[in-house]
């Protein structure tokens, strides 16, 4: 299996799991406090690290380039409350401008 | 059911770049169904990052759905397998939209957004994924920025209150200092570690 399929069966999997945990294995009961704080807490903080490595990320490096114009327009339509395809949207025209212009 | 196809296509272009087959692509977005852990394993896989470490970042992406998928576990009733299949069609956005978070969680709504979320999802990822090749080079349209304006968006609807962005903020700092010193994928997995800085400050 190559290095693609690899890893589409297993996050395709753990995904599979993780989806299934609440529905079918805990139903009635709930997560200790703590614990449940923990996890809804991982998701802020993955999501920023991908936003630094998208908007900065070069290889083995941080870079300024066309895609901080991109994630500019995509923060004025998070203000503008767009919804997310048009923030995605945006985010592709800011680059794609930055690009053109450069 | 447009927007949804619209990322999706997006997504197959993205994965066109990072060396997955179309079918390859298509079968993930029919799997996994989580839209921001897929972009995150695809661009760790087109960034040179290890297998590993893809699928780390991608799970860890996707640990929220075990507390939202506890949140919501009473309202599902029936046979394991029809449970088993109706909490693949838990998203951020079906959740959300059926009042996730709320007393009045609607099963129904959640299966209808869900649902439809799916099709356009799958449908776009094989669109984008065949008509990628056609295209030419992705990033004179942008795509890179496309998706860090994705996660931009995702993150803002995660910073609810002042633990959540404190946590976020660690998480990217953890981020930027380890991308210059370590393989793709690992600076991501790396920031999960931020969840002890604001877990102390709220408890």
């Amino acid at each position: 299996m190559s290095p693609a399929w690899i890893a589409v069966v297993a996050v395709g999997a753990g995904t599979f799991a993780l989806k299934a945990v609440g529905p079918v294995g805990v139903s009635g009961r709930r997560l200790p406090g703590r614990l449940q704080s923990l996890l809804e807490l991982i998701a802020p903080a993955i999501l920023a690290a991908l936003v630094v490595s998208e908007t900065f990320g070069r290889g083995r490096g941080l870079a300024l380039d066309a895609r901080l114009l991109g994630v500019a327009f995509g923060l004025v339509a998070v203000a503008l409350r767009a919804p997310l395809w048009a923030i995605v949207l945006a985010g592709a025209c800011g680059t794609a401008l930055a690009r053109l212009v450069s | 059911l447009p927007a949804a196809a619209a990322l999706g296509a997006s997504f197959g272009v993205l994965a066109r770049t990072a060396h997955l087959g179309a079918l390859a692509a298509v079968v993930m977005s029919a799997t996994t169904f989580a839209g921001s852990a897929q972009v995150a394993a695809v661009s760790v896989l087109g960034a040179g990052g290890g297998v590993a470490a893809a699928v780390g970042a991608a799970l860890l992406l996707n640990a929220r759905y075990a507390p939202i998928g506890i949140s919501v576990a009473q309202s599902f009733r029936g046979r394991v397998v029809t449970r088993l299949a109706q909490a693949q069609l838990v998203v951020d956005e079906s959740w959300a939209l059926a009042g996730g978070g709320t007393a009045r969680f609607d099963r129904r709504v959640m299966l209808g957004v869900g649902g439809t979320l799916w099709i356009g999802w799958v449908g776009g990822t094989a669109l984008g994924a065949l008509a990628g090749k056609a295209v030419g080079d992705p990033s004179s349209f942008g795509l890179d920025g496309a998706f860090a304006a994705l996660f931009v968006a995702l993150l803002v609807a995660q910073l609810s209150d002042r633990t959540r962005v404190t946590t976020a903020a660690a998480g990217a700092a953890i981020a930027a200092l380890l991308i210059p010193f370590v393989p793709a994928g690992i600076p991501i997995i790396a920031a999960s570690t931020a969840v002890l800085v604001g877990w102390r400050r709220g408890t």
